[in-house]
Parts: structure tokens; C-alpha cells; sequence
């Protein structure tokens, strides 16, 4: 009774303050939160006198940010929708940052100085096509700048100020692609030239302030015009035919438009190839680029063009750079082994040449962007905005990087978690020790007056600081509670970063895919990350490693590749080419006798491969190839089959290749079934206990099978999103399968609900998330499976007497009885991700970690999904930790692991175990990247860092000190005693 | 090209009189099928506390989310936003703001009676007359540390451990004064004869 009691006291502590909560001194400490942007694609600078340089740029991960051009820092951004990429933008009055964005159909103004959004204008264009923005600079309509949007054959005027449409026009002609707007100085006329059906010149006079069609001409043009052309005058432009091979130089004077041929051989004496035409902005000089040399060519007169400048290797041109009325400048920036070489020209002319060295793990130049400023001297000087193949982005002047942006990490596609190398043996001295002591102490004090609130504001500055600067949890070796790993993540880029927990500072970085570029691997891309050697036992004088797989080409049957990495180094330890395809990468549960794990590696022609290759590893999967088994899931042949594996593969007779065999197959009806989301369980995941133990002192045994697979169909009327079904339409098919057998364990339909479908599944139960239309609310869903063939186990009798199947070996192949659980709660928020919290040993109770529609990431204690919850839990319930039940899930702003920053476009959550049984590490990887360690049962195995060490000191001196004094009054009394 | 507008009536808000009364206004817009939603997002009547230093909530950083990812919108410097050509059907308006809980927003746009929008927050099923998204409570993200007070010094084992020992010093002398001379002398005899006695002995004695 008194445990009992005691349970219950227990229970009502850890009711009574939430799992996971911080105070706000505790930011960063064990969390960390970066920002990035992402690949850059467009960048404007703002660089005027006054105020703070910037530059304002768009990314492929549909950002837009403002970045301080001194630091790098981000002073805003903001990242749109996932359909709704930017395609140009530009500035406007100076102050308004403008954004043309979805396929030319809406233009936001943002507020330059803090990014707020200014207005916003849908275009309600037809028929969305490469439109292009064009801000009038000099024209004033009252007060107002225009800001013209062309697309296709029509142009509207939008006013800056306040986004309206001043003017739209609709020069309704098939095929009319407007190229090119521009407008004299002082002139109320804009000239829109555009190219009919690739065949003829089009030229139109619009009345600026109006809109009103003043005239128009076509003619036809001799070559096939292709879509790249370049202003270089008022009355001027050139353009590219089709075969790229030669330009045209068309001329519009007075209403009328002349065009010439000009061959590109004519010009550029060693030309071959495909041709490229820079875009510039007027004073007759133009960029071509062709595959061996960048061109810069003047037009002089009538039809005659001159070849003034030629860099010979062809490079990365940039945009040109408008230095004066006659001056242009264009930046071309040639990439060397570890060397920049970045060369500005003007008028075509060589200006500047630097050689600046850079990492070698930034790949090649892939765009650059060019700005000048003012010396003092009245020169003009040069910096450059450099986006490398990694995506990193570098700011370059007077031949320095000044600073880079590991841009890279905004499109994390994998992770896996490696060790940090064991602390070597070595003396501390005397000193440091008293330092540290000093230290030590002095810190705690500053705790205590921070816990005792009464502390300054400078002492909460030099707590925070401390905080920070703790070298404990920054230093690159293992610690006894694992808090110090490496996260290694591959991005799209195919880099791949090793970030520490403490910080996450990049403690290597490597571009593998350059490696491997040759005739064989044209375009090499990475697929996967994989664990390859995680020694523990035998192979401890072995550093781990990582596995990388990828893909040579763009299809699924092109050649695989492999690297192997160490993961302390981040060095290539094995490079391999393999001369089969790569479908997926199955890690199987076994090692060699070096302790690399075992993988197969499935082809798109559904043979195993087995990796690595090695006698020992070869006898270790053969021995227990009959236990291995792999399923595929087909999302357009709406099944899933099971497979066995068999000697002898279809293709080539190498030892390592292996057939498989098809098992079972579920077909998944097409007409009225689509699967929208499956989930399994991590391979590693650790489970505690079988046994759970009931209110009624009963023992349900849990069903725990790692082969445990979770499909959710949806009715094909249902799979858009929401807002497409209408209620009646729409169902959802949960189903729990056997990957073995390919036995249907349970199933159960939803009726009125849709996806997206998220779900988690752990130990015996599976937690999904998905929308209710009749509510018109989310729901989550938990089912929790039993063994009902172990129930009867319980039987004291039995067990005594050895009747029990306790001992009987348990195995896949057997149909246990099971029963299911189930319960369904509605959640407020969306969903991005789903995950759960994994500990090393499996005791501590689970979090539900959901990545939300707001980009936070929520802790859920796993009891409120809990299916035994119900309205009024008796007084055992209660004690057991049964919360009443209720029809949503509460929202506890506390448990927001994320407190208040956001992982802008959460993609991805990760858990992974601390050697510390009550706490977990996670990752959670957007465009920002947020880490933290969250003990979901708090931390029950060590003393948090509240833990007041000076208070513990006082009482112990309190104490000592009250047994001298008594002692003395006792003596004193004795004393006295004797005396009478 | 089929161009209509409508705006449904509006019933006044019986809680807030003062605001401006803007129904929901749905348009028919030039391209194909779709309407627009407009609306509001009010954040003014909600006074911040949980927040830190430094980082006060901004409207600049709200964002209006349509159908749970689909589209997504910012908020105007005076809380309007807007989605333009959605079709016709049953939505979901979600805001996310940090620092604020909103509740996510149904919105139906009839397809029988072009351009009728209603609008009703799933949380409580409370109908909008108009589309002005309002906090439902704000989102404290840091526990707030309990201001110091003796009683939680005393409460935690170091003060308890400091609360016995005074009690130790200053009662049980107390306790000894109300002892029989008699008794005591007695106790102390025996305790001579046998030693210290062990706390079962005392116990068995006593019973």
C-alpha cells in the first residue's frame, strides 16, 4: 500500500511539471539553432551611402533574405510557400524589396529595412509562363514607380506603392512572347519587343502612364529565334537562334525593325559548340560564352559587330554591372583546383585580375554576382557574390573571401549520428585543476544568485555566457553520457557535413561527387547515408565509418557508386564504381569479423548485392540468408511484395549477388485504394519490456516485431489535398502488415478522412496523423497491439509448474493472436514531420515529436495517446498515470522543444539515444537546423544543471557547524552536571 | 468572361462593437473558376509576457497557411492577406505566429451560390461573421522561475535537512526537561550497566 502510495506521490510530481520545459536563462545550453538560406539564385545590392550595405537575395528553397553585406548575418528572410518559386526580383524606390514569384503570378513588395510585407498583388495571369518584372526607374506616374510584369503576350503596370494594377494590357496575339521592355530617359513611350512563334519581331509602343497601344510593327525574322536575348542599346538588341550558333542583330528605329544574321564563327574564330548569351544592359557591348572562351563584342554602326575582348577559358560570367554611362562591367570567375581566379572586365576590357584560394570542398563557381563601390581615391573597386557548387556562398574583395555562408545545409536529405573519438589518457595539471575549482565555484555562485533572483543583469549576462562558452560540451571527444556525437548529414548538393552536438560547428565537410566525375560517372548524384562500421567489441582500433551510396546518372538503371568515409576525418577510405544499378540500400542487422555491417544493395532489377565484400561477410549472410527478407513498396502498381533471397543472381555470377524470391504479394485495389504513406520501425530501437503491466494487476505482453509495417491508403478522389474532396468521397485505410509473412495483422478504414498521412511506429504501437473532413479537423490515431497468445501466462500455477510458453522461441513465421487498442484524438495543428524519442535502453517514457505547420517542433508525452484513456479513470487508472480522456490533444506552449525559434521549412525530425538512459538527442533539419537533448521523463540518473552545488556546500557547513556547537553545549552541560 | 462579386451580409459581432465590420468577401476572379478569401489577422489586443528579450513577436513574421501547406501568405503592415483563385469547396486557414495559438479556420465557398464564404474556427465550431483571425491565447514558451521565497528555500531537502537539525537542538532538550529527574536517573543507570542501549533495545523495552 505504501508503494503504491508512494507510485502515486511519484506520478503526481511528474504530472505536476511537464516533462520538457525550460527556463529562459537555459537557452543555449544544450541547444543549438542556425539559419540558412539555401542556394542563392538572384542577388540585388543595396549599398548606399548611408545606412548598412546589403545584399538582398532568392534562393531555390524559395527564400528571400536580406544579408548584411559587412557579416554575411541575416537581417531578414522569409521563406514562401513550396509552390511558390521566386523568379526575379528586384528594388524599388529604394526601399522595397520586389518579388515576382510563381510563375510570374503574384508580386509582393517587402519593406527593405525589416521585411515586412508590404503588399501583395495576384496578377490573375491565364496562363502562367516565364514572365519577367521590369521596374521603370525614371518614370513618374504623380509619385508613384511602376513596376511593370510582362508574361507572355501581356504586360501589367503595377504601381509601387501600394501594388495596385495601374494599367494592363493584353496584346492578345498566339504566341507573342514579350522579351524586352525598356524606356528612354524623359520619355512617357515603353518599347515591348517580343518574338511571335520564334519566327517573327515584334515591336510595340505603349503609353506609359496609360497602358493605351500607340503602334505596333512585326517582322520576320531570318533565323529561328531561340528564347536568350541581350539589350545593348535603346534601339538595339541581340538574340540567339536555336542552333546557337549564330546571333541576330535586330534594330528598331522609328516604328520599323531591321534584323541581320551574323554568323558566331564570323566573330569568335575558334567557335564550336553551343553558344550562350549573357544578359547586359545597353552601351553596344554584349557577352557571348561559348564552351572554350567568353567573348565580349561591340557593335559598331550599322550591322558592324567587333570582337573587343576575350577571356579565354570560359568561366562563370556574371550579370553586367552598370559603372557609368559608358562604362560596363562584367565579373568571370574561372575555378582551379583550390584557386579562384576572378577577373573583372569593363567595356571588355581587363580591369582586375585576383587569384584568391578557396576550400577544396567547395566544388566549381556556379554563379557569381557582381557590385562595385566607391574608393576614396574616387576608383571603383570590386566585391563579387559567389555561389560554389556546394551552395555555399562567399563574399569576395580585394581579393579575400570576407566572409561565406554554408548555404549548403538548408537542403539536408539524410542524416546519421557517428562517435566522437575516445579522450586519450593524459595528466592534468595542478594548476588548471585550482583554475578550473576557481571557476567552478565562482560559476556556481552566479547559479545560485540566478536561482535565488538575485542576480544583476550583468550576472545574467555572464551566466548566459558561461553557458556558451563551456568547453566541456564542445571538445571533440566522446563523453561518458554521450552528449557529444557527431551528426553526419548529405545535402542535395551531394556534400557531406559532420556537425558537433555541442555546437554545431562543421568539424569537416567533404564534396565527394567530384571525385568521381569521368567518362564512366557522368553526373554523379548521392543517395543515401549509411552507418558502415560502428565499433564497440573487436574492432575498437578502428576508426567508424560511413557509408555513401549514389547513382552515376539521372535514371534508375544507371551504375551505382559507394564511398566509404571515416567519420572522424571525414577522409575517403574506399571509392567504388559498381557495375550494377541501385533501387534502395537494405542495412542488415549483422557484421563482419572488422565490424562493418553488413548491406545489401538492391538493383533495379531486383538482385542483392551484398556489401562489403569479404570471405567472412559473405559466410555470415549465407548462414542466415534464410532469415533475411525484403518487401517493396510500389506507390503506382499500388502493391506491396515480400521477398526471399536465393543463390544466384540473374545478371553476371558473382559470389556476392544474390536472387530473390517472390513471397507474398498485397494488392492494393486501384479503384478505390492509393498508398499515401508507409512507416516502419527503426531498426534499432531498443525495447525494454514486453510485459505491461494493467490497473487490475493484469499483464498484457506487447506484440514486438521489427517487421511490423504500416501502409495508409486513400481513396484516389481523396489523394489531392485537402480542400479538393468533398467528405463523401473520402476514406482512409490504415493497415498493420507482417513484412515476413505478408500477413494482414489488422486493418481498419476510417470513413470521411484524407491525407497527408504522417505516422510513427514504435515498440507495439503506431501513431498517425491525418485530416477528419466531416470535423474538418486533424486527427491522430493511436493503435497499440497485444500478444493474446502469451496472455495466459500470467497463471502463477503454471509458471511454477512449467507449463507456460515463456521459453518458446519466438519467430516471425508463427500467427500469434493479437489484439489492438485503439484510439483517435484530434490535433489542432498540420503536420510536417513525425518522430518518436529513442533512448538507449528503452525505459524512459516516449515523446511524440511533431514537426508543426508553424515550423516548432512539439513534445507529446505518448500518455495522452494513450488508448486506455478514458472519461472518468478510476482512482487505480489515476495512480497509474491514465489522463482523462478528452477529444483533443492539448497543446502545452511549454513543450515546444523548439521554444521560440523556428526551423524555417521543417522537413525532418531525428531522435537518437544518449549513453544517459533519461535523455535523447534531437535533430531536427529544414532550411535551419535546431538541435537540443530533451529527457522525457526528466532527468531521473543525474543531476541537472539547476543542481545548486553551493547550496549542497552551505548545508553541509550549516550542519558541521551545528554539531560543533552542540557538541560544545553537550560538554558544557556535561560539565555542569558533574559539578552539582 | 464570367466576372461576379457578392458579399455575403453580415451580422454584427455581439462581442466586439467597435471594430470595423468588413464581411468576408469572395470574388470571382477573371481566371477560370476560382474566388478569393480575404481577411485579417489581429494580434493588437493580445499584450506578449512569455517572450524574450529582444525577440517581440512581429507581424512581419506571421504567415497565413491554405489547406495545411498548399499556399502560403503573409500578413499586410495593417493585418490583411489574401488568397486569390481558390475553387470552390471546404478550406482550412491556418496562421502561424510564434507566440500565439490560433486555431485553425474553416472556410466553405459554395459552389451552387458563387461566392458565398463561410467561415467557422474548428476549435470551438464558433462561426465568423468575418475573417478577423484573432490569437486564441499566447504561447509562453519558457517556464517562468518561481520568485525567491523562504518557503521553497525550505521545502527542498537542504532546508528540510537544516529544519530537522534546529529541531533536534532546540525541541528535543525541551523534550528532555519534561522527563522525571527520577526516570532519568533510572535510564542513565541502566545505560551504564549495559552500555549504549541500541534503538531495539529501546524498543523492545518500551513494548
Amino acid at each position: 500500500m505504501e508503494a503504491r502510495f508512494l507510485l502515486g506521490f511519484l506520478l503526481l510530481l511528474s504530472l505536476s511539471s511537464f516533462a520538457f520545459a525550460i527556463y529562459e536563462d537555459q537557452v543555449g545550453l544544450a541547444d543549438w539553432h542556425k539559419r540558412y538560406i539555401g542556394k542563392v539564385k538572384h542577388a540585388v545590392f543595396h549599398t548606399q551611402k548611408t545606412g548598412r550595405r546589403r545584399v538582398v537575395v532568392s534562393t531555390e528553397e524559395n527564400a528571400i533574405a536580406s544579408l548584411d553585406l559587412r557579416t554575411g548575418d541575416i537581417l531578414w528572410r522569409h521563406v514562401l510557400g513550396k509552390n511558390d518559386a521566386v523568379d526575379q526580383i528586384g528594388l524599388s524606390l529604394g526601399k522595397y524589396v520586389l518579388t515576382l514569384s510563381s510563375q510570374g503570378s503574384v508580386l509582393r513588395a517587402w519593406n527593405l529595412p525589416d521585411g515586412q510585407m508590404v503588399w501583395e498583388t495576384d496578377l490573375q495571369i491565364s496562363n502562367p509562363s516565364n514572365s519577367f518584372l521590369h521596374v521603370l526607374g525614371n518614370v513618374k506616374s504623380g509619385r508613384d514607380s511602376l513596376s511593370l510584369v510582362c508574361n507572355g503576350g501581356s504586360i501589367r503596370a503595377v504601381s509601387s506603392i501600394d501594388g495596385l494594377v495601374v494599367w494592363k494590357k493584353d496584346l492578345s496575339i498566339d504566341g507573342l512572347k514579350l522579351k524586352h521592355v525598356f524606356q528612354p530617359p524623359e520619355s512617357d513611350t515603353i518599347y515591348a519587343i517580343g518574338f511571335i512563334d520564334s519566327s517573327l519581331i515584334a515591336l510595340y509602343h505603349i503609353n506609359a502612364k496609360t497602358g493605351e497601344l500607340l503602334k505596333h510593327a512585326t517582322q520576320a525574322s531570318s533565323v529561328d529565334l531561340s528564347s536568350e536575348i541581350s539589350a545593348i542599346s535603346s534601339d538595339s538588341l541581340v538574340a540567339l537562334d536555336t542552333s546557337r550558333s549564330n546571333l541576330l542583330l535586330i534594330k528598331f528605329m522609328a516604328g520599323t525593325i531591321t534584323n541581320h544574321k551574323l554568323p558566331l564563327s564570323d566573330i569568335v574564330q575558334d567557335f564550336s559548340g553551343l553558344a550562350e548569351l549573357i544578359p547586359t544592359k545597353s552601351n553596344d557591348i554584349f557577352v557571348v560564352k561559348t564552351p572554350s572562351n567568353v567573348a565580349f563584342i561591340k557593335v559598331k554602326g550599322d550591322n558592324e559587330i567587333e570582337l573587343i575582348g576575350k577571356a579565354d577559358e570560359a568561366g562563370i560570367v556574371s550579370d553586367s554591372l552598370t559603372l557609368s554611362e559608358e562604362e560596363q562591367a562584367f565579373a568571370v570567375v574561372h575555378h582551379s583546383n583550390n584557386a579562384i581566379s576572378f577577373q573583372v572586365r569593363i567595356n571588355g576590357r581587363e580591369a582586375l585580375t585576383e587569384g584568391i584560394k578557396i576550400e577544396d570542398h567547395r566544388g566549381h563557381v556556379k554563379r557569381v554576382f557582381l557590385n562595385n563601390y566607391v574608393r576614396t581615391d574616387k576608383s571603383h573597386g570590386f566585391r563579387a557574390l559567389i555561389v560554389m557548387e556546394d551552395e555555399s556562398l562567399l563574399l569576395m574583395q580585394q581579393g579575400e573571401v570576407v566572409w561565406s555562408r554554408e548555404d549548403g545545409l538548408a537542403s539536408i536529405s539524410d542524416a546519421v549520428v557517428a562517435e566522437l573519438p575516445v579522450e586519450k589518457e593524459g595528466g592534468v595539471s595542478v594548476v588548471e585543476v585550482e583554475h578550473t575549482l576557481l571557476e567552478w565555484l565562482k560559476g556556481h555562485m552566479l547559479k545560485l544568485k540566478g536561482t535565488l533572483m538575485l542576480s544583476t543583469p550583468d550576472d545574467m549576462a555572464a551566466i548566459q555566457a558561461m553557458h556558451l562558452k563551456s568547453t566541456e560540451r564542445n571538445k571533440m571527444t566522446r563523453d561518458h553520457n554521450g552528449f557529444r556525437k557527431l551528426i553526419i548529414v548529405l545535402t542535395r548538393s551531394g556534400k557531406v557535413y559532420a556537425l558537433h552536438t555541442g555546437d554545431g560547428r562543421i568539424v569537416w565537410a567533404h564534396l565527394l561527387t567530384p571525385l568521381l566525375q569521368s567518362e564512366s560517372c557522368p553526373s554523379p548524384s548521392v543517395l543515401t547515408l549509411r552507418n558502415w562500421r560502428v565499433p564497440h567489441r573487436k574492432a575498437l582500433q578502428e576508426n567508424p565509418s560511413i557509408l555513401l551510396v549514389g547513382r552515376c546518372g539521372a535514371g534508375p538503371e544507371s551504375h551505382g557508386f559507394l564511398f566509404i568515409v571515416d567519420s572522424y576525418s571525414g577522409k575517403v577510405l574506399e571509392t567504388q564504381i559498381l557495375d550494377h544499378s541501385i533501387a534502395e540500400v537494405v542495412p542488415l542487422p549483422l557484421a563482419d569479423s572488422s565490424e562493418q555491417k553488413l548491406h545489401l544493395v538492391i538493383d533495379h532489377k531486383l538482385n542483392a548485392h551484398l556489401y562489403p565484400r569479404g570471405s567472412d561477410a559473405l559466410e555470415v549472410f549465407v548462414r542466415e540468408m534464410a532469415n533475411m527478407y525484403y518487401y517493396k513498396v510500389e506507390n503506382a502498381k499500388e502493391d506491396i511484395k515480400g521477398y526471399a533471397f536465393k543463390k544466384g543472381c540473374s545478371t553476371g555470377s558473382s559470389a556476392y549477388c544474390f536472387g530473390t524470391r517472390e513471397l507474398w504479394s498485397v494488392v492494393f485495389p486501384s479503384d478505390s485504394e492509393r498508398i499515401v504513406a508507409t512507416a516502419r520501425r527503426k531498426i534499432n530501437e531498443v525495447v525494454h519490456t514486453q510485459a505491461k503491466i494493467m490497473t487490475n494487476q493484469d499483464v498484457m505482453y506487447k506484440y514486438i516485431s521489427k517487421k511490423i509495417l504500416f501502409v495508409a491508403t486513400v481513396s484516389p478522389k481523396a489523394a489531392g489535398g485537402i480542400g479538393s474532396a468533398a467528405p463523401d468521397d473520402a476514406w482512409l485505410v490504415a493497415y498493420l502488415i507482417d513484412t515476413v509473412t505478408g500477413r494482414i495483422l489488422h486493418r481498419v478504414t476510417h470513413q470521411e478522412a484524407q491525407g497527408p498521412v504522417h505516422a510513427v511506429v514504435s515498440e507495439n504501437w503506431v501513431v498517425y496523423h491525418y485530416f477528419n473532413l466531416r470535423a474538418h479537423r486533424y486527427e491522430m490515431t493511436v493503435i497499440e497491439i497485444y500478444d493474446q497468445s502469451r496472455a495466459d501466462n500470467k497463471d502463477v500455477m503454471k509458471l511454477v509448474l512449467g507449463k507456460h510458453n515463456l521459453t518458446a522461441p519466438i519467430t516471425s513465421y508463427s500467427r500469434p493472436e493479437i489484439a489492438t487498442k485503439s484510439q483517435s484524438y484530434f490535433f489542432t495543428h498540420s503536420v510536417k514531420a513525425i518522430a518518436v524519442t529513442t533512448t538507449a535502453r528503452g525505459i524512459t517514457s516516449k515523446q511524440i515529436l511533431i514537426g508543426t505547420i508553424g515550423d516548432q517542433v512539439l513534445a507529446l508525452d505518448k500518455r495522452y495517446l494513450d488508448p486506455r484513456r478514458t472519461a472518468n479513470p478510476s482512482q487505480e487508472e489515476k495512480e497509474e498515470g491514465i489522463i482523462p480522456l478528452t477529444d483533443t490533444l492539448p497543446i502545452i506552449p511549454q513543450s515546444y522543444v523548439t521554444h521560440t525559434r523556428q526551423v524555417g521549412d521543417l522537413r525532418g525530425i531525428m531522435s537518437f539515444p544518449a549513453n544517459l538512459e533519461s535523455t535523447t538527442h534531437v535533430f531536427s533539419y529544414g532550411i535551419d537546423l535546431f538541435y537540443t537533448r530533451i529527457a522525457p521523463s526528466r532527468t531521473y540518473d543525474s543531476l541537472t544543471d539547476e543542481f545548486s552545488y553551493v547550496l549542497l556546500l552551505i548545508t553541509v557547513v550549516v550542519l558541521i557547524v551545528a554539531i560543533l556547537v552542540t557538541w560544545a553545549m553537550s560538554q558544557k552541560k556535561d560539565l555542569q552536571e558533574k559539578w552539582r | 468572361m464570367e466576372r461576379s462579386s457578392a458579399l455575403i451580409g453580415s451580422i454584427f459581432l455581439l462581442i466586439s462593437i467597435s471594430c470595423l465590420i468588413n464581411p468576408i468577401s469572395a470574388a470571382a476572379s477573371g481566371s477560370g473558376e476560382g474566388y478569393s478569401i480575404a481577411g485579417r489577422v489581429k494580434l493588437d489586443n493580445f499584450v506578449t509576457k512569455g517572450f524574450g528579450l529582444g525577440h517581440s513577436p512581429k507581424l512581419s513574421e506571421t504567415k497565413v497557411i491554405l489547406n495545411g501547406g498548399q499556399r502560403t501568405t503573409f500578413v499586410r503592415p495593417d493585418g490583411y492577406f489574401s488568397f486569390h483563385d481558390v475553387p470552390a469547396g471546404t478550406h482550412l486557414i491556418e496562421v502561424s505566429s510564434i507566440g500565439y495559438l490560433f486555431s485553425p479556420v474553416r472556410v466553405d465557398i459554395s459552389a451552387r451560390n458563387p461566392g458565398k464564404i463561410q467561415a467557422a474556427l474548428t476549435e470551438n465550431r464558433r462561426a465568423l461573421n468575418e475573417l478577423v483571425l484573432e490569437p486564441m491565447k499566447d504561447e509562453q514558451y519558457y517556464e517562468i522561475r518561481e520568485p525567491f521565497s523562504m518557503l521553497s528555500l525550505v521545502k527542498s531537502p537542504m532546508g528540510l535537512m537544516i529544519g530537522f537539525m534546529v529541531l533536534v537542538m532546540f525541541v528535543f532538550p525541551k523534550m528532555m526537561d519534561g522527563v522525571d529527574p527520577e526516570e532519568m536517573r533510572q535510564a542513565q543507570e541502566q545505560m551504564r550497566e549495559h552500555g549504549i542501549p541500541s534503538i531495539s533495545n529501546l524498543v523492545a523495552g518500551r513494548s
